[in-house]
């Protein structure tokens, strides 16, 4: 559905060389990505590659540019410099409709951000049958079997506000899902959740990431981290500061700043 | 404070830490309030019969000054036969052809008729133009232009001048079509377009008070703009600005009587002024505004509730 790049992306091996499996295909490359709000400059250049079926976690202070990088992903913001890859397509090529990308990314925010005015079950068809043309029945059930795979069915028919927020943040992950995504994003999905509903909705990725699905996940949870992260990449200051697998980068982290900042965690008791 | 008991009975507040609650907590009994004792004239507007019985009061006093001043007035008999004459009233409200005058009641007829072909055509008109304002496309640049001027000149032009200007303007155009309609319609087209610019810009905070994180939702969705603006932000925004569009049509009910300067719409006004030339009293005036009341007090009320029932939802959506 994405047109392809007229560059084919052949210097992928400026993707930083992680070791793989060759079973696995590129998903996502990101190649020296800058963005700047006006004088703030957000994201310095940053090289990141997701494999399929790989989950990789974003750790870092708030303001690290985390977030920002997961919308430049999502193609919500326009990035100021470096290009996005995504299944060998150059889609930050302004030949590419970034609707039609879209539509292949599932993202999930910090607030939710279900629709108010539309029932559970209508929040989770909308896009489905506006976007890719299902009908309304075809939609209505697929999205009747992801809400009872995730323990939802009986909600089906209430309105977002009726739900608590591990139950609006489960929904907006069934939303995300009903599409089809090739790739999820994650947004620190349960940094706006009362502690005793975060494990619900860790529960519902950690079984994403068991069904293979990739995931590229900024989060402030360590312990989460450490357990289903194919990668732990530590961002600062809108760049890359280490990356590698969960116990070395959040175990036996290399550089100054990493430690300082888990060193950080730890004594806020968040490890 | 320290060490002073309030008074017995008081709130064990500070004194003596632990064992001091538990000695006067422990009775079940009741307790008094001590030093937070409310004033006597607290405690009585607080109670619902001393609630009731001083509004009632103050409404009689207040109403009871307001009729005084009224019936003691110098001028308060002449004023009462010329203005609050029941016969007369009663002959404006029902006309009389064969004295020259109309009927203020039928008169009415034609306002609530030009207010809801004028309300539809306005919903409509003002979301064109919001939307023609909210839009990005570089395309649409002299759209946007041209609404921006719209809605500059509508709300700046008194509606009256407005009236005036189409009601006898269009028709010395001679144009084909466009000048040969009746007054009527010329009334309507005024109110129509100098409210759709009042109505647009209350679409467009109605828009803009749709978070943006609701639109990048929509976006990450992979809708596209139309699809959101359709199914994500409108729904949500209309909501919001119902309270304000009732009272911008309260507005309207009551200004369809300015149609009356064109003289050939026999509107409530217009009847009421004709009777007031025929017979000099001016009671016809006192029974359009009674009719008038009639129709936008409910309207009012309405608005109320719906502005009680909305805070009730969001109160409830907020804990």
């Amino acid at each position: 559905m994405i047109r392809p790049a007229p560059r084919t992306a052949a210097a992928g091996a400026a993707a930083s060389g992680t070791s793989q499996a060759p079973a696995t295909g590129s998903a996502l490359r990101i190649e020296g990505v800058h963005k700047a709000f006006g004088a703030n400059r957000v994201l310095k250049g940053v090289d990141l590659a997701v494999d399929t079926h790989q989950v990789i976690c974003l750790i870092g202070a708030s303001g690290s540019g985390k977030s920002t990088l997961l919308r430049c992903v999502d193609l919500l913001e326009t990035i100021d410099a470096g290009r996005v890859v995504f299944f060998g397509h150059d889609v930050t090529n302004p030949a590419v409709d970034e609707i039609l990308v879209r539509r292949q990314m599932g993202m999930v925010f910090q607030s939710f951000n279900l629709f108010p005015h539309l029932r559970v079950l209508r929040n989770i068809t909308l896009a489905p049958v506006k976007a890719l043309g299902m009908t309304v029945a075809d939609a209505g059930e697929e999205a009747m079997a992801l809400l009872s795979r995730f323990g939802l069915a009986d909600k089906a028919r209430d309105y977002p506000d009726r739900l608590s927020g591990g139950q609006q943040q489960r929904v907006a992950i069934v939303r995300a899902l009903a599409m089809h995504p090739k790739l999820m994003l994650l947004d620190e999905v349960t940094s706006a959740l009362d502690p005793e509903l975060v494990g619900e909705v860790l529960d519902v990725i950690r079984e994403l990431a068991a069904g293979g699905m990739t995931m590229l996940i900024a989060t402030h949870e360590m312990g989460f981290a450490r357990e289903t992260a194919t990668r732990v990449v530590f961002l600062e200051d809108g760049v890359i500061v280490e990356e590698g697998p969960p116990s070395q980068v959040l175990d036996a982290p290399q550089d100054e700043r990493t430690k300082r900042f888990l060193g950080r965690v730890l004594s806020a008791g968040r490890m | 404070m320290t060490g002073t008991q309030p008074g017995a009975g008081g709130p064990a507040v500070a004194a003596g830490g632990g064992p001091a609650l538990t000695e006067s907590g422990g009775a079940e009994g009741e307790l008094g309030v001590g030093a937070f004792s409310r004033s006597r004239r607290g405690r009585l507007l607080r109670s619902p019969r001393g609630a009731l019985v001083t509004s009632t009061a103050s409404t009689l006093v207040v109403l009871g000054v307001i009729v005084a001043a009224f019936l003691l007035a110098p001028g308060s008999r002449a004023v009462r036969s010329t203005y609050f004459n029941v016969h007369d009233m009663w002959r404006a409200f029902i006309g009389d052809p064969h004295e020259g005058f109309y009927s203020v009641g039928r008169g009415l007829v034609v306002n609530i008729e030009m207010f809801m072909i004028g309300e539809v055509l306005i919903l409509v008109l003002a979301l064109l133009v919001a939307l023609v304002r909210q839009s990005k496309s570089p395309v649409l640049f002299p759209l946007r232009m041209i609404a921006v001027a719209y809605v500059d000149f509508f709300r700046g032009v008194p509606l009256i001048l407005v009236i005036l200007a189409i009601g006898f303007g269009l028709p010395a155009l001679y144009l084909p079509v466009v000048s040969s309609q009746s007054a009527f319609v010329y009334g309507v087209l005024a109110l129509v377009l100098a409210y759709s610019a009042y109505v647009s810009e209350v679409y467009r905070a109605g828009l803009n008070s749709v978070p943006l994180s609701q639109i990048a939702s929509a976006r990450s969705l992979g809708l596209r703009p139309r699809t959101a603006m359709r199914h994500v932000v409108l729904p949500q925004a209309v909501r919001t600005i119902i309270p304000p569009l009732l009272n911008d049509f309260i507005s309207l009910q009551k200004d369809t009587a300015l149609v009356a300067v064109l003289g050939a719409v026999i509107e409530a006004n217009r009847a009421a002024e004709i009777y007031s030339s025929t017979v000099f009293n001016y009671s016809g005036y006192t029974v359009a505004a009674l009719l008038f009341l009639l129709l936008t007090i409910p309207l009012a009320r309405f608005t109320d509730h719906l502005i009680a029932r909305d805070r009730a939802r969001r109160l409830a959506g907020a804990t």
